[in-house]
């Protein structure tokens, strides 16, 4: 392991923590944890092979652990951002520090204790040989964590060819100068643009992710407990409860455990809720990066590089919606969903999320005072509608008469199809409420879309930030003088549907969006 | 190149100015016989060495009919569809034979253009030639092009694109 040789020349290597040599056995060990549990208990407890196995597998780890920490290094030059790693597989990661588009600071309790972060770089795809580009560093002490975040995102010095806000022509013809984030704004402190309110717990049970995440912690529990060799049933009382269960009747059976269901999952959610969202707070940093920071046990902050940022969306899934609550996410490029996916905030009221979304694009576009997502939207034509309907009870129809038919064959299956009925005001509902959904708009920077019914969202498209268009029409479309419209971007998913709007209306859009891209003659 | 308004287009868009090498209908027609073949050839192996049931002689030949049909019919449709045109602003495609798609991708925003010729497309002298942007949802293909055509095109636009600074996202 040569360190470089003259510092002078050449930026000298660095070593991740010295801290890591006990953390990472430690991690390690409480990973095999329930291994070495029951390598130790099981078997006779004569057996003089098994406390050196364990004490072998012990050695092996902390070994690991200080090749690890030997062997790891990194280095930010000028132009780049470098990690080497491995012993007896190398790797070398290198990721242009132009490119770079988040810096992710996550400590876990253990890494807490030791005063440690991870720090972890994405940068932007480049389409070539570095394909989901970036590195991560587990870990640097925090303060040196926190040092690399404003280190590597710091874009005072922007690189030659680069608009220091929008990196496009477009965004430059556009807009008039917007103080660009170099002189003045670099010497005031950080902005807060929203912080915790409790009572936003109540939106915790009404998100998915925290359901899901409740049965994750569950099936984990589960795990652990068949790991360790006890069977639930054979806990006291669980045994008792299920026979006295099973012995009332199959309504009180059924509801009792829905509601037992229920309160895990309500409890499960705010628990989630707070270790996620605890000490939450999005701030605007002096070097204009926009930055989340959260958590109760394990921390996280997300620092987004203010001129990455696209756009936002407004997410409402059925259940929040229902709750008066929404969520804002950044479209940021090199911002895929494996960082955080560009969560601004918690579940919060609509109002608020719309605030927070104008509130982290305002200062790409200062002056505007309206926040983007919302801009009023044109319907779309009453075809759009006939769509919708036709789109959720067609297949509704089709499943009441296969029910119909089952019933026919087999009689005693007849119950069925009167059931299966109850889909077809539920798939009615469903439809009329995604063509209210339906929308767009243009405002003078945005390009503003909304669709969605179970999971409706509300996305803001910076103008500047499309970079390409997809036009689709099936038969149907053709019929009716639809299209869907897709306005392709560098941030988020990729691209952004605009939903079955007017054939004519959709190529004024892309013209008013970006003008001279269409070929100049029309029929 | 261009013979009118052949497209029935919906939209009030002209449509690309220029057509696929014809030789694009061999290859469709080729891969449409493939695909039949794909999804008749088992259903043959079974129906004569298993002797398996009637109606399996009645698919066979279905699938047969469908795959001729389809030889006969649909790469004329598809030749008479699939346009595209490469000007200094961006570089549009419609393809398609159900659902039409356009395709446009601003030249400003071009990250890489390659070429590819498939073993059938080599067979025929043809090549495709795929433009990316920075996102995974925009890649613009122009299928069907005679080979020496598409590799001035790529080597045209991959020039105008090193002319553009930025990172293009």
């Amino acid at each position: 392991m040569t360190v470089s040789a003259d510092p002078a020349v050449e930026v000298p290597w660095r070593r991740l923590d010295p801290r890591m040599v006990v953390v990472e056995p430690v991690r390690t060990l409480v990973k095999l944890l329930p291994v070495l549990i029951v390598v130790l208990i099981t078997g006779s407890n004569n057996d003089p092979v098994r406390p050196w196995v364990t004490l072998g597998i012990g050695v092996l780890v902390v070994a690991a652990g200080v090749v690890r920490w030997r062997t790891t290094r990194y280095r930010i030059t000028a132009e780049r951002v470098e990690l080497h790693s491995g012993w007896l597989r190398r790797q070398r990661r290198s990721v242009p520090r132009d490119r770079i588009r988040t810096v992710d600071l996550t400590a876990s309790p253990l890494h807490r204790a030791f005063r440690l972060s991870v720090v972890a770089v994405r940068a932007a795809d480049s389409g070539g040989e570095h394909r989901h580009g970036g590195l991560t560093l587990d870990a640097v002490s925090t303060a040196e964590a926190e040092t690399l975040r404003r280190e590597l995102l710091d874009r005072r010095a922007p690189q030659p060819g680069e608009a220091p806000i929008a990196g496009s022509d477009a965004a430059r013809a556009t807009e008039p100068t917007t103080g660009s984030g170099t002189g003045p704004v670099a010497e005031s402190p950080a902005e807060e643009l929203a912080r915790l309110h409790w009572s936003w717990l109540r939106f915790a049970p009404l998100t998915f992710s925290s359901l899901a995440g409740v049965g994750a912690i569950a099936a984990a529990a589960f795990n652990v407990l068949n790991e360790l060799g006890v069977s639930p049933t054979e806990v006291d009382g669980v045994d008792a409860a299920a026979e006295r269960l099973a012995a009332a009747p199959l309504w009180l059976a059924v509801g009792l455990v829905g509601l037992a269901l229920l309160v895990v999952a309500v409890v499960g959610s705010v628990l989630l809720f707070t270790e996620r969202w605890w000490g939450y707070r999005l701030t605007r940093e002096a070097d204009g990066t926009l930055r989340v920071r959260r958590g109760l046990l394990t921390t996280r902050s997300l620092s987004v590089a203010e001129e990455r940022l696209r756009g936002v969306g407004v997410h409402e899934p059925l259940l929040l919606r229902a709750g008066g609550g929404a969520q804002t996410r950044a479209l940021s490029t090199g911002l895929g969903r494996e960082a955080q996916g560009g969560v601004l905030q918690p579940p919060a009221p609509r109002a608020e999320a719309h605030r927070v979304a104008g509130a982290a694009l305002r200062r790409l576009h200062p002056g505007t005072e309206a926040d983007p997502t919302r801009t009023p939207l044109r319907p779309h034509p009453p075809a759009a509608r006939r769509r919708r309907y036709t789109r959720a009870l067609v297949p509704v129809l089709v499943l009441v008469a296969a029910a119909a038919l089952v019933g026919r064959v087999w009689p005693g299956l007849a119950w069925i199809w009167p059931g299966t009925l109850v889909l077809v005001p539920l798939a009615a509902l469903l439809a009329a409420d995604r063509y209210r959904a339906l929308g767009h708009a243009l405002t003078p920077r945005y390009l503003v879309s909304r669709l969605g019914g179970l999971s409706r969202r509300t996305v803001a498209l910076q103008r500047s930030g499309v970079i390409g268009w997809t036009i689709r029409q099936s038969p149907f479309q053709r019929r009716a003088g639809l299209v869907t419209l897709q306005a392709v971007t560098a941030a988020g998913e990729g691209g952004y549907r605009v939903l079955d709007l007017g054939a004519a209306d959709a190529v004024a859009l892309v013209d008013a969006t970006t003008p001279g891209l269409l070929p100049p003659t029309r029929d | 190149m261009q013979t009118g308004s052949t497209v029935p287009t919906a939209l009030p868009l002209r449509p690309p100015a220029h057509r696929v090498d014809p030789r694009a209908r061999s290859w469709w027609r080729l891969r449409g016989l493939g695909g039949a073949a794909t999804v008749a050839l088992p259903q043959l192996v079974v129906a004569l060495v298993l002797g398996g049931p009637g109606w399996l002689w009645g698919t066979l030949v279905a699938t047969v009919a469908a795959g001729l049909v389809y030889a006969a019919v649909v790469p004329g449709i598809l030749f008479r569809i699939h346009r595209w045109e490469v000007t200094e602003e961006a570089v549009y495609t419609l393809s398609g034979w159900l659902v039409r798609e356009w395709r446009i991708a601003p030249i400003s925003r071009v990250q890489t253009v390659d070429t590819e010729h498939g073993p059938l497309q080599q067979l025929l002298g043809l090549a495709s030639v795929t433009v990316t942007t920075a996102s995974a949802r925009g890649p613009v293909t122009i299928r069907g092009l005679a080979t020496a055509h598409a590799q001035e095109l790529a080597r045209q636009l991959t020039e105008t694109t090193q002319a553009t600074p930025g990172d293009a996202t």
